[in-house]
C-alpha cells in the first residue's frame, strides 16, 4: 500500500511529539484502550495467589496480556515513528526509536534496584526450615558483583521482570525493519516470519544468567511485533475485507471455543482424557517463550473478534468509563513499569499484613485506581508543561512519552 | 531433653495441634487420586515385598533437632506399613540438595541398579527454578527420565515443587510445574501435586506457610501430613491398577 494512504496529522505537526487525545480523528483509540487493559491484567497476573487472576484472559485461552501489549506496542510504534521516518529521514526516526529504547532500559535498572530491595528485605528477615531449599534464590545477593554486572547486560532476570527486556531489544532491532516496513512492507512481513520459522528450528535465543535463555525469545516474539507494526502502516487496511468476512468470524469463534475447552481441561480433574492423544502430541507443548503459534492464532482469533465488535469510532471510545484504562494505555511505560512495581506492593502487603480475599480484591483494586491515577498525573504534567495538544506544541524533538511504545 | 521439647509444645498448642495433626490436613488437601494406576506397585504387594526409591532435592530431607530423619519419605514408609500389613515395605531416598531434573535423569541406571524399585517418587523443579534451567530442557530430562524408568520396569510418581508463600513473587515456578503436569499427563505417569496441597493448607490456614521461625515444627507436620498423602495416592494407584496373575517374566 502506498505511503499516502496513512493518516497524517491535519495541521503543520512537530512530528509525532504530540499526540492528540479524545477529539483525534487520527490516533485509533482502541489501541490505547486496550493497551491500557492488557498493563492492568499484567498488573494483576504479576500478583501471585491472587483470586482477582481468574478474570484474565490467560486462564480462558492460550494466549495472554503479553500478546496484546506486544502487538499493540509494534503497531503504535510503526504509526508514529513511521510518520517520522518518511518527514524526517531514517536517521532521525532511528534515533528517536534508539532513544526510547534507551528509555525501557533505564526504566528496567530503576525496576531492578526495588526488586532487589524487596528480595534483601526477605532474605534478610524470613527464616523456614522447611523453605531451605526455595532460600537458593538468594543466594545471588552472596556475589553482587557478578549478578549486578549481569543485569545490566540484560542477562540476569529477576521473576516477572522479562518484558522490558524484550521491548528493548525490539526497539533496538526495529529501525531496518521500519524502513522495509515503509517501502516493502509484505517483504518485512516475510522477513520477520523468516526470522521467526529459523529461530525456532535452530533453537536461536539469547543467553541468560545464570543459565538457561530469555524466558521471552526476541527472535520469536519479534513476528508479533513486526506483524503488529505492518498493521499500523497500512496492513490493517487491506485486511479490512478478511476481518469483515462472516467466515473468518466464525472460524475465530470455533478457535477461541476450542482453546477455551482445552484450558477447561487443564483445571477441572478429570476433563483431561477428553482430549485425544493425537491432539496432545500436536498441540503440546504451548510454548511461550517461543510465541507457540497456538498463541499467536489465539491473539489474532482475539484481535479479529475485538476489531469486528469495537469499531475505529465507536461511540463509547469517548465516554468517561473508558477512559481510565484509555489514559494508562497512553503512558504505557511508565504505567507498565509502575504495574511491576505495585504487584511486588501487593505481594509483600499479603505477605505482611492479611492474605485474605478481601485483601487480595482491595490491592487489586487500589493497583489499577493508583495506574489511573499516575496516568491522569503524567497527562497533566504534560498539559502544564506545554505539551499537550491544547497548549503551544513543544520543541522539535520532545520526547515520545504520550505516544507511547 | 526431646521430652521436655514436646511436652512444652503440647502444653502451648493444646488440642488444637493434635486437631492439625489429625485429618485437618488430609481434609484441606482436596483429592490426591492419582489420573493413572500404579501396576508395578500393583504387583509389588501382591508379591509382598514392596520398594520405593524417593529421588529429590533438599525438600525431600528434613532432619529435626536431634538429627533425626523427619521428611516425608520417612513417613510415607510409616503409613504404608500401617496400611499393608504384611506387605516388606523399604523407602530409600536419595536426595540432594540443588540438583536439576537433568543431573537426577543422568544418575537413574545406578540408583535403579542398586534398588530395583517398583515405584520411584521422583521430586523436582525448584532447583531448575532456582538455577533458571530452560523449561524446554527440563522437560526433556523428565520425559527420559521416564524411559529409563519404565525400562527399568519401575512406576513413576512426579512430585512438584513446594508452595511459598514467601517467596512466591520471586521464583517463577510456573513452567516448570506445567512441564511436570504435561509429561505426566503424556507420559500417563501419576503427579502428585505438593504445589496445590500446600497451597490449600496456606488458604484454610491448617499451617501457616507465611510465619517465619526457626524451629522445625511446621516443617515437620507438613512433611507428615505430605507423607500420608503420599501414601493415598500409592494406595490407590495400586487400586486402580488391578495386578495381572503373578507370574514370573509377564507384562
Amino acid at each position: 500500500m502506498s505511503l499516502q494512504a496513512l493518516p497524517l496529522l491535519p495541521v503543520a505537526p512537530v512530528e509525532g511529539s504530540v499526540i492528540p487525545r479524545s477529539k483525534s480523528s487520527e490516533r485509533d483509540l482502541r489501541l490505547d484502550l486496550f493497551r491500557g487493559l492488557a498493563l492492568w491484567l499484567i498488573f494483576l497476573d504479576h500478583i501471585p495467589s491472587n483470586i482477582v487472576n481468574w478474570i484474565t484472559i490467560r486462564n480462558y485461552g492460550f494466549s495472554d496480556a503479553t500478546e496484546i501489549f506486544v502487538f499493540i506496542s509494534g503497531y503504535t510504534a510503526a504509526f508514529v515513528y513511521g510518520r517520522a521516518m518518511r518527514e524526517q529521514g531514517p536517521l532521525v526516526a532511528s534515533a528517536r526509536i534508539l532513544k526510547r529504547a534507551w528509555q525501557v532500559y533505564v526504566a528496567h535498572i530503576f525496576l531492578f534496584a526495588i526488586y532487589t530491595a524487596e528480595i534483601s528485605y526477605v532474605a534478610h528477615s524470613f527464616e523456614n526450615p522447611l523453605y531451605h531449599e526455595e532460600m537458593g534464590i538468594f543466594d545471588f545477593l552472596q556475589q553482587p558483583d557478578i549478578t549486578l554486572a549481569q543485569a545490566m547486560l540484560l542477562k540476569f532476570k529477576p521473576a516477572n521482570m522479562d518484558v522490558l527486556p524484550l521491548y528493548i531489544v525490539l526497539l533496538a532491532g526495529f529501525p531496518p525493519m521500519l524502513w522495509l516496513l515503509l517501502g516493502r512492507p509484505n517483504i518485512a512481513l516475510g522477513v520477520s516470519a523468516s526470522l521467526y520459522a529459523l529461530a525456532v528450528h535452530f533453537d536461536w535465543n539469547f543467553p541468560a544468567y545464570p543459565n538457561g535463555h530469555w524466558a521471552f525469545n526476541p527472535f520469536a516474539w519479534q513476528m508479533l511485533f513486526v506483524f503488529g507494526a505492518w498493521c499500523g502502516v497500512g496492513g490493517a487496511k487491506r485486511l479490512t475485507a478478511v476481518i469483515a468476512s462472516p467466515i473468518t468470524a466464525v472460524l475465530a469463534i470455533a478457535f477461541l471455543v476450542f482453546a477455551f475447552f482445552v484450558v477447561l481441561t487443564w483445571y477441572v480433574p478429570g476433563l483431561e482424557p477428553l482430549v485425544p492423544q493425537w491432539l496432545e502430541d500436536l498441540m503440546y507443548p504451548i510454548d511461550k517463550t517461543n510465541l507457540g503459534l497456538l498463541r499467536f492464532i489465539h491473539f489474532i482469533c482475539l484481535a479479529v473478534l475485538t476489531v469486528r465488535i469495537v469499531p475505529r469510532d465507536w461511540p463509547r471510545l469517548q465516554s468517561s468509563w473508558l477512559r481510565p484504562a484509555i489514559v494508562c494505555g497512553q503512558h504505557s511505560l511508565e504505567i507498565f513499569c509502575l504495574g511491576v512495581f505495585l504487584s511486588f506492593a501487593a505481594h509483600f502487603a499479603m505477605v505482611e499484613i492479611d492474605q485474605g480475599v478481601g485483601m487480595q480484591i482491595a490491592l487489586s483494586l487500589l493497583g489499577i485506581v493508583l495506574m489511573v491515577a499516575t496516568a491522569a498525573l503524567i497527562s497533566w504534567y504534560k498539559t502544564i508543561e506545554g505539551r499537550s495538544p491544547r497548549s503551544r506544541p513543544g520543541p522539535p524533538g520532545a520526547t515520545l512519552v504520550g505516544g507511547g511504545v | 531433653m526431646r521430652l521436655i521439647v514436646v511436652a512444652l509444645l503440647c502444653a502451648l498448642s493444646g488440642s488444637m495441634a493434635v486437631a492439625k495433626d489429625g485429618n485437618e490436613c488430609v481434609e484441606a488437601a482436596g483429592s490426591v487420586a492419582p489420573d493413572f494406576g500404579l501396576p508395578r506397585v500393583a504387583q509389588a504387594i501382591a508379591r509382598k515385598k514392596l520398594d520405593i526409591v524417593v529421588i529429590g532435592s533438599a525438600s525431600s530431607e528434613l532432619n529435626g533437632p536431634s538429627g533425626t530423619n523427619i521428611a516425608y519419605p520417612t513417613w510415607l514408609e510409616g503409613s504404608l506399613r500401617s496400611l499393608l500389613p504384611g506387605v516388606a515395605i523399604k523407602v530409600a531416598t536419595y536426595a540432594r540438595p540443588r540438583e536439576t531434573a537433568s543431573e537426577m535423569e543422568a544418575k537413574l541406571p545406578q540408583v535403579l541398579s542398586e534398588s530395583k524399585p517398583a515405584l520411584v517418587i521422583w521430586q523436582t523443579g525448584t532447583a531448575d527454578a532456582i538455577r533458571g534451567v530452560d523449561p524446554d530442557e527440563f522437560r526433556t530430562s523428565l520425559d527420559d527420565g521416564v524411559d529409563k524408568l519404565r525400562a527399568a520396569e519401575a512406576d513413576v510418581v512426579f512430585m512438584n515443587m513446594q508452595y511459598s508463600p514467601r517467596i512466591e513473587a520471586m521464583l517463577a515456578v510456573t513452567a516448570y510445574a506445567d512441564a511436570m503436569r504435561i509429561v505426566a499427563v503424556k507420559r500417563e505417569a501419576v503427579l502428585f501435586d505438593r504445589f496445590t496441597i500446600m497451597k490449600r493448607w496456606n488458604e484454610s490456614g491448617v499451617f501457616d506457610l507465611y510465619g517465619a521461625t526457626r524451629t522445625t515444627n511446621i516443617a515437620e507436620r507438613v512433611h507428615g501430613c505430605l507423607g500420608r498423602l503420599l501414601a493415598e495416592t500409592v494406595m490407590e494407584g495400586a487400586k486402580m491398577a488391578p495386578p495381572p496373575p503373578v507370574v514370573k517374566g509377564t507384562n
